[in-house]
């Protein structure tokens, strides 16, 4: 995180030093698409909140622990809805183990979890389009099944 | 169905929706400070805090970063080296630039339009956003630390060929004059493909 804004900031200072009207105006253009994207951002953002305050870690505990075929696509599922920021997600992860959840189910849960966002879904198609975003979260989705049966076959 | 009252007011509900749900998450919150039994509103609350601070600290870098990319890196550059015709090359190079950065999905697809708009190819812009979600290096000590190194070495290798044919089977699937609504924004002049009313209707 500090990192991004040091990087930033050497570059701004670099450019700055270079032409400075070029850098106001990559400034401004960087600042617009910014200010452009803030509502559906914090709209996204509210719906992500509620969700992740309506679903409880002892709740996934239940779906997504125990054998078959259910706690699997629960998980594709959960993971597709939620935004769960890594720092909350791999904890989850390794308490659902210890639980009793799967390695196929863990790795759909991780893996849709980070390639797939339908919250999210209305920002993404600010930028792709509608048609894309919704086909590149297919696909990921598809995805996050051959990783958890991938997993499933290495980690026997 | 589409008359021009029901499309203006599509339009309408289009702009507002995340102002009601972001307003809605607010009194939810504040009705929790009045009754400390109401748990529900804090947690929202608490949530969407965290989630702005995070959004806060990660995305006006990022912006700086991608205005200052598209006033600088001239389109050669990034043609040569993940265009057209750069083929599996520019694979090492996508995942490199992904597993750099840090922070949610999000943040990607402003970088990855400003790609796009710099001669990327589809193909490439969807191995950024597939490395992006898929293997960023900060997140993979915490995958080891909680879940074991061969779950995460697992997942990476899989995960790597994967999101490659993924991006690949995207740029089939779409159509091969398709362009992301975001490129034809008034913003970047000397693109000239005007109007962005397509955009508007699309919500």
């Amino acid at each position: 995180m500090i990192s991004l804004w040091i990087i930033t900031g050497v570059a701004l200072l670099v450019s700055l030093a270079a032409d400075r009207r070029k850098t106001q105006a990559a400034a401004f253009k960087g600042l617009k698409m910014f200010v452009g994207v803030i509502p559906i951002l914090l709209g996204v953002l509210a719906a992500v909140s509620l969700v992740l305050t309506a679903v409880t870690p002892r709740m996934l505990e239940g779906i997504l622990s125990g054998t078959g075929l259910l706690p699997f696509f629960s998980a594709l599922g959960v993971g597709s809805i939620a935004l769960i920021p890594g720092f909350i997600a791999y904890p989850l992860a390794a308490l659902l183990r210890q639980n009793g959840a799967s390695v196929p189910v863990l790795a759909a849960f991780i893996t849709s979890l980070m390639m797939v966002g339908v919250l999210t879904l209305p920002l993404e198609a600010r930028y792709f389009g509608w048609r894309a975003a919704l086909l590149r979260n297919g696909l990921a989705l598809c995805g996050a099944v051959v990783v958890a049966a991938g997993m499933a076959w290495v980690l026997r | 169905m589409n008359s021009l009252p029901v499309r203006k007011m599509r339009t309408v509900a289009g702009k507002t929706w995340p102002w009601f749900l972001f307003a809605g998450v607010v009194v939810l919150w504040a009705y929790s400070l009045l009754r400390a039994d109401f748990v529900f509103g804090r947690k929202a609350g608490e949530n969407l805090a965290s989630f702005l601070v995070e959004m806060a600290s990660v995305l006006p870098p990022m912006f700086l970063l991608v205005g200052l990319f598209e006033i600088w890196v001239p389109r050669k550059v990034i043609e040569r080296y993940a265009g057209l015709r750069s083929g599996m090359r520019a694979v090492p190079w996508m995942i490199l630039l992904a597993t750099v950065q840090a922070g949610p999905l999000y943040v990607a697809f402003p970088v990855a339009i400003g790609l796009w708009r710099k001669g990327c190819a589809p193909r490439n812009v969807f191995i950024y956003l597939g490395a992006f979600s898929a293997m960023k290096v900060p997140m993979l000590t915490f995958e080891v630390a909680f879940l074991g190194w061969r779950f995460s070495l697992a997942r990476t290798l899989i995960s790597i060929p994967l999101f490659v044919a993924l991006a690949v089977a995207m740029e089939r699937l779409l159509p091969s004059n398709f362009r992301p609504p975001a490129l034809k924004e008034p913003s970047n002049r000397g693109d000239g493909l005007g109007s962005s009313s397509l955009e508007e209707g699309s919500f």
